[in-house]
């Protein structure tokens, strides 16, 4: 673990399947799914990278042969380095990928966020269970399809869904996307809003 | 607002022992002045309602000092912050075990139009669950438009038919 040695090259070393990945910060490797739980307890091990900092997906669209990638990134405490591991699901349009919570604990809950918004079935997770969205919910909002304005669905709970006639609707997304605008304006022209909101999805725009 | 008899009007030397009302006004008069809420804290609008029932604004002064975290003891129902589709049955079922008359006060952008939060998680205001009396504008509100909305609410209370409605119930 001496600084002199370049650590893509020394991680290369130790995990023979792994491929540089393009990255404009840290060390970056894909894996094969197949290896990837050895592959990061090799780093955790014998490469010193203890620290499971985050754990999180992409979703390339849908056609894209791999569509969904795993993307971990861990720290190494006593060396202060990052390094970033990606890995292809298996699966297609029903990801999966294996867990790693039996690495890390840490791992259980981001892994169940990445089901959540992305729909990867972590394999051998212990309660692989939705953490944001309520159980039942039959979308997985980060992937590319899913419009952020939402789609209409039922409340949680039909009970309340009944009494208050209400659903979950898609939000008005009229004059939208709400984000600011930019060139020469004065600052209240530039502020995020909607350019029209006398109508929205209760109130149709007539056409 | 309802204001007490004074001396030109009442006087006990020559009334007795009796003061003469309507029974709305002196019903919406102990209703108005004793607001218990009961402080639905869902993002960061309830660090503004913690300040406001905190000595330097002291939601006391208006007598709705008595936050309740028991619906059952509450009168109105502050939603300050983000409800989110998750959240929402949960809030209806509190707002439901809250003993009548009951009243809400929409906290802050989001509560009252789900604010900057256009997405598919978050309920595009709480009037669509629970029936809103007063709206608070800002993100968050200061604690001076929060204490506004409680005299909004008082004023709104004092104009209620509050009698016929108990002896109708």
């Amino acid at each position: 673990m001496s600084a002199s040695v370049d650590p893509l090259a020394a991680i290369k070393e130790l995990i023979p399947q792994a491929t540089e990945r393009a990255s404009l910060d840290h060390p970056a490797i894909n894996v094969p799914a197949e290896v990837v739980v050895e592959a990061l307890r090799q780093l955790r091990d014998r490469a010193g990278y203890d620290f499971l900092v985050d754990l999180t997906a992409i979703d390339q669209g849908e056609g894209v042969a791999d569509r969904f990638t795993v993307v971990y990134h861990l720290f190494s405490t006593a060396a202060s380095a990052y390094v970033r591991v990606a890995t292809d699901c298996r699966g297609g349009a029903a990801p999966v990928a294996p867990s790693v919570t039996a690495l890390w604990p840490a791992a259980d809950w981001h892994e169940r966020e990445a089901f959540d918004m992305f729909g990867i079935r972590f394999e051998g997770h212990p309660d692989l269970r939705r953490i944001l969205m309520w159980d039942g919910y039959p979308h997985h909002p980060l992937r590319k399809e899913f419009p952020l304005a939402g789609v209409e669905t039922q409340l949680p709970d039909l009970e309340v869904a009944a009494e208050t006639g209400t659903k979950v609707l898609p939000a008005p997304m009229v004059g939208g996307p709400f984000v600011a605008s930019s060139g020469e304006m004065n600052l209240t022209e530039a502020e995020p809003r909607a350019k029209d909101e006398s109508w929205n999805e209760r109130h149709v725009k007539p056409e | 607002m309802v204001t007490s008899n004074n001396e030109l009007a009442y006087n006990t030397k020559i009334e007795g022992d009796v003061i003469v009302t309507r029974a709305d006004a002196v019903i919406n008069w102990i209703r108005a002045n004793s607001v218990w809420p009961m402080p639905m804290g869902l993002a960061c609008c309830a660090i503004e309602l913690m300040a406001t029932a905190s000595s330097r604004f002291d939601i006391a002064r208006f007598g709705a000092e008595v936050f309740r975290f028991s619906p059952r003891q509450a009168d109105c129902m502050i939603v300050a912050g983000t409800v989110t589709y998750k959240m929402a049955p949960h809030l209806r079922r509190i707002y439901d075990q809250m003993a009548s008359p009951k009243w809400v006060i929409a906290m802050g952008a989001c509560a009252s139009s789900g604010g900057m939060y256009r997405s598919y998680a978050t309920l595009q205001g709480v009037d669509r669950i629970v029936p809103v009396d007063v709206y608070i504008s800002g993100c968050p509100p200061r604690p001076e438009a929060l204490l506004d909305a409680l005299i909004k609410l008082q004023a709104k209370m004092g104009r209620e038919t509050s009698a016929r409605t108990l002896l109708t119930a």
